[in-house]
């Protein structure tokens, strides 16, 4: 079994830091149990299931580290990879960067994991492949998709006594449907803890509409238009400027968030860290109690988490911030959940139909693809937009546009808002649709 | 891909990247110890085959792998991380019901092997009810028991961690006396022991060893800061590609030094520096039409996009839509046998059997001898890349070769070869003699940021380096350049080539494809190229 229960993983885990020698010692216990299906050309391609526990021990001598990895769990195994960790240590050179364990703290309980989710079966999957085949077919439409579902399980200990659990599941499904003559295309994509708010039926049916709709595109000039971003329009933009907020680099002068001085100005700051950036509602917070997105109530390392606002009023307040350069630079250490930075951008109540209903010359744009950063000081992103782009005109949709290319920056399009619709989970985060004006598209691409 | 799949590397850029690696950490010293005797595979294969056969396969192979993995990462001063990894396990594909199974354990004993040949059956018969085209196999000659080994003369594994610690110390150094504010510079080492066996008749032994050294630079100045990455290139080869050998450096008046089969890493970090100021002070590039010479670290990544990717034929079929998406190149523009593709000089082949490159190999992931064959000629779309189940779909009946797993646990499928880019074979000019006939050009080193749409027609390359032609001699280095264009507009601007003495490899080391994502490595060689009246852009954006 790769997912153990809390007290299984106590026990091992026990056992592994009683067998440790060194100044100090941490270990990480991670399960997964995974199965998945894609299909093609209206035909199911592959399917396939993955199990595996792995358990890590890191040893330190001062700040000479060392870490290895087994998946066997007899004592003799145990003790097998706490020796070969510290031997590794002894070798290594020192790491002036390397922090000690922390100290033992107490963890809230997270709702990151859903039995319906951990008991997907192959039927389901195969179920889910049939749900985007079947009507596609109807309508002579061609289906390409995957569904993946996980159950995860984590536990670290270290020899400070700390120790921290948690289990989680995720279910990931997307499709693309496509014309027979290739002149048309559509996608949809879905992910949620709780597999129950999977409908693949409704989500394909989706796909399909934006298919048929989107044949026969017609050209419009590049330039600067107002768009209306799908929340998976603007997911990865917002991913990796919240990728680029780290304390250091900004305080090397190496991030968006670094501060250029004017010439004679006397002590500037370093950082931007609470001067307006965005649009001021631009709120973006994560959240390990949110209903939508749950996460751990640890870090990676073993640290509490709780909220943590990073933009209030389109303001950066908080920065990650490493326990290395914390200590460093005397600044609070600023952990994020084991996982990642699955982050909440609060929005509106507004949907799609009435931002449409309400944009007298505009764009609708479905998703953006193969997006590559330009230049790191402004977070300029070149990329194309994908899988359904609409023409809007006096309120309504009116004709399905060719693919452009666009380069522009997140830092440009949360100052041009617009309009905030309600947030949508997408990617593990909650994103809200967006009305933004003058978002810059450079050329048009043929690729359909 | 799942995240316990993924190595993080910090300390390069913000984010740091994530390396989709799997494996069990090990001491550097496991990682020389010599694996499994054939004899043992051999027996372990026929256990697999023989159970596949039992439970209805119609074909089976099986996959034996130990992948190993070295990674060295030091950032300034500081040694950041050294990750040994092993993984070893069986993977099981068959053919029943006329549908493709897959199954794959680590526990190597009779009990498990068996087990999981018959798990891949009975996937194949559940997925079969699905099937609308049963697959269709490209005769293949069993081979019998034959190998094949990377041509290295020094193991990168065998080099003492602490000399290959140093020389990535010296690295930082010297970029960081020349004018680098900061730097990261890496190591991946990486050596796959494969033993495929399939009831064609094939048991085919192979030790693959690649290797790729990066470094990540960047430099603070009052007005921003500017990065510069290592002009390395990954490779087929062991620790003598990091020789740097006077013989392999290739001089480009007025700009930089590009590097053949071998690399001066030290060398290309002090020019690092030292261009890195000059990047702070450059002048910004004036957006409009320009003639663009390509040298071949830069060119390589042009190619693997919008040639390698659309020429792939699951892409083309249909296969990929889901995820990296479709392709322009359809079967009905390569049925009329005049689609052009590029200009009458444009000749681009694809092979898995270039020396030194990232796809060297003698067999592929599906026992087929590998080789090279034309995929544009004289400009003319010709061929595609297809593997044994896909020939018979552009009425070809012996598959090219580029079936590949990234280990034995994932399914091998189409993969890219090395697509490579035919040198001048009238004139061997240098770079030097194609860009003193450029009047006003730009000269573009070095891969940068690259972003193609999901049919492969419209693109955007940056790069490391731009340097300003003026009437045929470099003048300026110039900054926030990239260039916008059309697959097909592009290639046929394609208007001089630099001849085999200045053709050189360059590569992609983890190039993903596929649901789950696998990655694999695949090299591409061209020589300097001039490309004529390209659309330039202007990259600098005040916010």
């Amino acid at each position: 079994m790769a997912i153990l229960s809390e007290q299984e993983a106590k026990k091992i885990l026990k056992k592994v830091i009683s067998y440790s020698k060194a100044d100090s010692c941490e270990c990480n216990l991670s399960g997964v149990v995974s199965g998945n299906i894609r299909y093609a050309r209206n035909t199911v391609t592959t399917s396939g299931s993955v199990s595996d526990l792995t358990l890590s021990v890191q040893s330190a001598y001062g700040k000479k580290v060392g870490t290895a990895t087994i998946n066997e769990f007899d004592d003799a195994s145990l003790e097998k990879v706490v020796r070969r960790s510290e031997e590794l240590a002894k070798l290594a050179p020192e790491n002036p960067e390397y922090m000690p364990p922390l100290k033992s703290a107490k963890f809230k309980k997270a709702n990151t994991h859903f039995n319906s989710t951990a008991s997907v079966t192959p039927e389901y999957r195969a179920k889910a492949a049939e749900n985007s085949i079947v009507p596609s077919k109807k309508n002579k439409l061609i289906a390409a998709g995957f569904l993946n579902d996980s159950e995860n399980m984590l536990a670290l200990m270290n020899s400070n006594g700390l120790f921290a659990y948690n289990t989680s599941t995720s279910v990931d499904f997307s499709a693309t449907i496509r014309t027979e003559d290739g002149k048309g295309s559509g996608w949809v994509t879905r992910d949620y803890s709780d597999v129950k708010k999977l409908n693949t039926a409704e989500a394909s049916k989706i796909a399909i509409q934006k298919a048929l709709d989107s044949s026969d595109a017609k050209e419009l000039e590049p330039g600067r238009y107002t768009v209306i971003l799908e929340p998976a329009a603007s997911i990865q933009l917002l991913q990796n400027m919240a990728g680029s907020m780290d304390q250091r680099s900004a305080e090397e002068g190496r991030s968006f968030l670094s501060y250029k001085p004017k010439d004679d100005e006397k002590n500037p700051p370093k950082t931007k860290l609470g001067m307006k950036l965005f649009d001021e509602r631009v709120n973006i917070y994560t959240d390990p109690n949110h209903p939508e997105v749950p996460t751990p109530h640890f870090s990676s390392d073993g640290a509490p988490v709780e909220r943590i606002q990073w933009v209030k009023n389109g303001k950066v307040v908080t920065m990650p911030n490493s326990r290395y350069w914390a200590e460093k630079t005397k600044t609070d250490y600023v952990p994020t959940p084991a996982g990642g930075l699955q982050f909440i951008m609060e929005g509106g109540d507004e949907s799609i139909e009435e931002m449409i209903k309400n944009t007298r010359r505009g764009i609708l744009v479905t998703r953006l693809w193969y997006i590559r950063q330009l230049d790191p000081q402004s977070l300029l992103y070149t990329g194309l937009t994908r899988d359904g782009t609409f023409f809007i005109e006096n309120g309504k949709i009116k004709y399905p546009i060719k693919n452009f290319r666009f380069n522009e920056s997140p830092i440009v399009m949360l100052n041009n808002i617009e309009a905030l619709g309600k947030p949508f989970r997408i990617n593990g985060c909650m994103v809200p649709p967006m009305k933004i004006r003058d978002f810059t598209f450079s050329s048009l691409s043929d690729a359909v | 891909m799942d995240r316990r799949e993924f190595i993080k590397l910090t300390g390069i850029g913000v984010g740091g990247i994530a390396l989709p690696i799997m494996g069990n950490v090990v001491s550097a010293e496991q990682l020389l110890d010599p694996g499994m005797d054939v004899a043992i595979k051999k027996k372990l294969a026929d256990v697999a085959l023989n159970a596949a056969k039992e439970a209805g396969a119609t074909y089976a192979d099986v996959r034996i792998g130990r992948y190993l993995n070295q990674f060295i990462t030091t950032r300034e001063k500081v040694v950041n991380n050294i990750v040994n990894t092993e993984s070893a396990g069986i993977g099981i594909r068959v053919i029943a019901n006329g549908t493709w199974g897959f199954a794959s354990t680590s526990l190597m004993t009779v009990e498990s092997i068996a087990k999981a040949a018959r798990q891949a059956v009975a996937i194949a018969k559940a997925n079969a009810k699905f099937q609308t085209e049963p697959v269709k196999l490209a005769p293949v000659k069993g081979y019998g028991e034959v190998s094949w080994k990377t041509p290295i003369e020094k193991n990168a594994f065998e080099i003492p961690i602490k000399d290959k610690v140093d020389r990535l110390l010296e690295v930082n150094n010297a970029a960081l006396t020349s004018g680098a504010s900061y730097i990261t510079s890496i190591f991946f080492l990486v050596n796959e022991q494969k033993y495929f066996a399939s009831t064609e008749g094939s048991y085919i032994d192979q030790d693959v060893h690649r290797l790729w050294a990066p470094f990540f630079a960047s430099a603070v100045g009052k007005a921003g800061f500017k990065q510069r990455n290592g002009l390395g290139n990954p490779v087929g080869m062991g620790f003598e590609y990091l020789d740097g050998k006077k013989k392999d450096k290739i001089m480009v008046d007025g700009a930089t030094i590009g590097y053949g089969n071998s690399y001066d890493m030290v060398e290309d970090a002090k020019l690092a520096g030292e261009q890195l100021q000059k990047k702070l002070a450059a002048k910004s590039v004036k957006p409009g039409k320009y003639d663009l010479v390509l040298d071949p670290a830069h060119l390589m990544l042009t190619i693997h996009e919008s040639v390698g990717h659309p020429l792939e034929l699951d892409r083309v079929l249909g296969y990929e839509a889901n995820y990296a998406g479709t392709s322009f190149a359809t079967l009905d523009k390569w049925r009329t046998k005049k689609f052009e593709y590029g200009s009458d000089i444009v000749n681009l082949f694809a092979d898995k059997n270039q020396p030194y490159s990232l796809g060297n190999v003698g067999y592929d992931d599906e026992g087929v001898k590998t080789k090279e064959w034309d995929l544009i000629k004289g400009g003319i779309l010709v061929n595609y890349q297809a593997t044994r189940d896909q020939v018979h779909m552009i009425d070809q009946n012996e598959s090219h070769g580029c079936c590949y797993a990234q280990s034995w646990r994932d399914v091998q499928f189409q993969r890219m070869p090395n697509v490579s880019l035919r040198p001048n074979a009238k004139q061997d000019l240098s770079a030097n003699d194609i860009i003193k006939d450029v009047k006003d050009g730009i000269y573009i080193v070095g891969r940068g940021s690259y972003s193609i749409d999901q049919q492969r027609y419209n693109f955007q390359f940056g790069g490391q380096l731009f340097y300003e032609i003026k009437d045929g001699k470099i003048t300026d280095q110039i900054e926030d350049v990239a260039y916008q264009s059309n697959t097909q507009e592009f290639w046929n601007s394609c208007a001089q080539l630099a001849g085999k003495s200045d053709y050189r490899l360059g590569g992609s080391f983890f190039d993903g494809k596929g649901q789950p994502s696998q990655v694999s490595a695949v090299s591409h060689g061209c020589p300097t190229t001039r490309f004529n009246n390209i659309n330039v852009l202007n990259t600098k954006r005040n916010v």
